[in-house]
């Protein structure tokens, strides 16, 4: 069986963003950028599935400039085996991003998809759903936990009241919760061995697919500022600050 | 205008975050439509034709929709979409799980989380864990949005008298089957509507220590959260992770104990009306944003505080 992983090249999480002045955007210049979190631990899912003896090729797909192409690269070296870049403007929307995927799946044809959950710069939570729905298939969001059974895919799924599982035709689409692994660091050998392996680029155009959007961003905009508040020196204090001062309690 | 709101619902109840996407509806304006997809769940479309400021509910009773499988009810708010000028849900998983698909299927992008209504076409929304707030517009046919319930009060849940149409379309894609779910069983408030919400980190220790915050919970009513590195460790169970990837609260008071402040923890949790921060270093971020912090060993300093509570 052959996986797919998509993944975003994003801020890193460590970093905070700071608003740009003219309110246009976030600024992301000089900004240390990264592979998403959550789409590191879907390249480690594939990995350990090829590991497994389950899969036996692990394709990576990243979306955007050549820039994401370092992304690409730090996946070969988690272990996948090759990788495409879809060349495009940076962050196009979900919608296109699921387009492009699709047109990837219908010409690789793998068992399984798996992406992050959501990616931590537009926190959006959409890509992976709307791949399953362009392709007609199920989908398993929010995995913690991921398990091949023949032609069918049982995947724990990480839902506000606990944890749910479900079983799914494959090929079927998974993305990918905190809890369903802890991804490996890239070794150094492994890093220069990524160096060597496939990476083709293809277009929007040669896809067939229109990147556009019909949702514009007027504005972006610091949040309320929180300011920090007092300390207390005793727990009597705080329990007489929260009743007659704050009177939360 | 008319607006489409998918309720949420366990099939013998309807769900908080259903009011609070009421709400954002109403503030869009139009007439309001709830869909109650499950099955035997009669009970929620009687109390749905309740809320304020629903006109129409929409029941579709059906085995294929007991467990919300995302493959099946999308199909069905597709055979019901037409007319409507929004679909919205609140953004609790199971509408995470459903509403980009629905979006796909009608060809339009989804604004998640919206968490303010600037006009009909237009929203505010956080991104970056909330060090930012962006507002978008949409000139797509159909507006597909999650409603984050924290940012809009309730719609009341007890006056209106909207009529009940039975869909009876069967929408089952037959790819996907429910096979278990384990829910965690608590008679405290829901993580995301409680007025008071006391988390616990990876200061904690373990599992067992959390008994400390359950006492403290209970004397205040509130509903028990946890940060990522309290899961991740196995302390607690999933449902209970508060922060930008986990549940977005926002009570009258949250105490963070033994939580470093990280920002993607503060994404979920800095809407709190107070912030109560315990924690032993006395430079952990999480003081920047408390209005009332105490430099403790929460070991000493909690099990104080449920006395003097
Ligand atoms: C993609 C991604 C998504 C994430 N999503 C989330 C999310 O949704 N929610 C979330 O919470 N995190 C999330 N995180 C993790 C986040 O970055 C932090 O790692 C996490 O919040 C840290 O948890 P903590 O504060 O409990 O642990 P730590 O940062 O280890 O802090 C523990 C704190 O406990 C204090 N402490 C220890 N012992 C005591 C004691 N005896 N008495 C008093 N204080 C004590 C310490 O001083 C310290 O400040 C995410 C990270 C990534 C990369």
């Amino acid at each position: 069986m052959k996986v797919l992983v998509a993944v975003k090249r994003v801020i890193d999480y460590n970093v905070k963003v700071r608003v740009k002045s003219d309110n246009t955007d976030v600024d992301l210049a000089n900004v240390k950028m990264a592979l998403n979190p959550f789409c590191e631990i879907a390249v480690e899912e594939a990995v350990r599935l090829k590991e497994a003896g389950t899969a036996d090729e692990v394709v990576v797909v990243s979306i955007g400039s050549k820039s994401c192409e370092e992304q690409l690269r730090t996946a070969l070296a988690l272990g996948a085996d090759r990788a495409i870049r879809i060349d495009t403007a940076d962050s196009p929307d979900s919608l296109s991003v699921a387009k492009l995927l699709a047109k990837v799946v219908e010409a690789e044809q793998p068992g399984m998809v798996i992406l992050g959950k959501q990616a931590i710069d537009s926190d959006n939570n959409q890509t992976g759903q709307m791949l399953a729905a362009l392709l007609d298939r199920p989908q398993g969001t929010f995995a913690s936990a991921v398990k091949v059974d023949g032609d069918k895919l049982q995947v724990t799924r990480e839902v506000d009241g606990g944890l749910q599982t479900v079983e799914l035709a494959m090929p079927a689409i998974v993305t990918t919760d905190l809890r369903l692994n802890e991804p490996r660091y890239a070794s150094l050998p492994n890093i220069m061995k990524a160096k060597r392996k496939p990476l083709d680029v293809k277009t929007a155009d040669e896809l067939g697919v229109t990147v556009g959007s019909n949702i514009s961003l007027l504005k972006v905009e610091n949040p309320p500022q929180r300011q920090a508040g007092i300390k207390v020196g005793s727990v009597d204090e705080l329990v007489e600050k929260l009743k007659n001062e704050a009177k939360v309690i | 205008m008319s607006i489409l709101v998918i309720a949420e619902h366990d099939n013998l109840e309807l769900k908080p975050a259903t009011l609070n996407t009421v709400a954002a509806a109403r503030q869009i304006g139009g007439e309001i439509t709830l869909l109650v997809a499950g099955a035997n769940c009669q009970a929620v479309a009687d109390a749905a034709a309740k809320v304020d400021g629903v006109a129409k509910v929409l029941l579709a009773d059906n085995a294929a929709y007991e467990h919300q499988l995302a493959e099946n009810i999308s199909k069905l708010v597709l055979s019901v979409a037409s007319g409507y000028s929004h679909i919205l849900a609140g953004a609790t998983t199971t509408a995470k799980n459903i509403l980009p698909r629905v979006a796909a299927l009608l060809d339009v992008n989804q604004i998640s989380e919206i968490i303010a209504v600037e006009s009909p076409d237009t929203f505010k929304r956080s991104i970056y864990a909330g060090n930012a707030i962006a507002t978008v517009q949409s000139t797509d046919a159909v507006k597909v949005m999650t409603v984050r319930a924290t940012a809009f009060d309730a719609a009341a849940a007890g006056n209106g008298s909207a009529t009940i149409e039975a869909v009876s379309e069967n929408c089952d894609a037959g790819t996907s089957t429910f096979i278990a779910e384990e829910l965690a069983k608590s008679d405290r408030p829901e993580l995301t509507a409680a007025s008071v919400v006391i988390s616990g980190g990876r200061g904690m220790g373990n599992g067992e220590n959390f008994a400390m915050l359950e006492k403290v919970a209970d004397k205040l009513g509130a509903a028990v959260g946890a940060s990522r590195a309290a899961v991740d460790a196995g302390f607690v169970p999933n449902d209970m992770q508060v922060g930008q990837t986990g549940k977005m609260v926002a009570p009258e008071l949250y105490i963070a104990v033994g939580i470093s402040g990280a920002i993607q923890h503060l994404a979920g949790m800095k809407d709190s009306k107070v912030i109560v921060a315990i924690n032993k270093d006395e430079e952990a971020p999480i003081f920047q944003v408390a209005d009332y912090g105490l430099v403790a060993d929460l070991f000493e300093v909690v099990p104080e505080l449920e006395q003097k509570l």
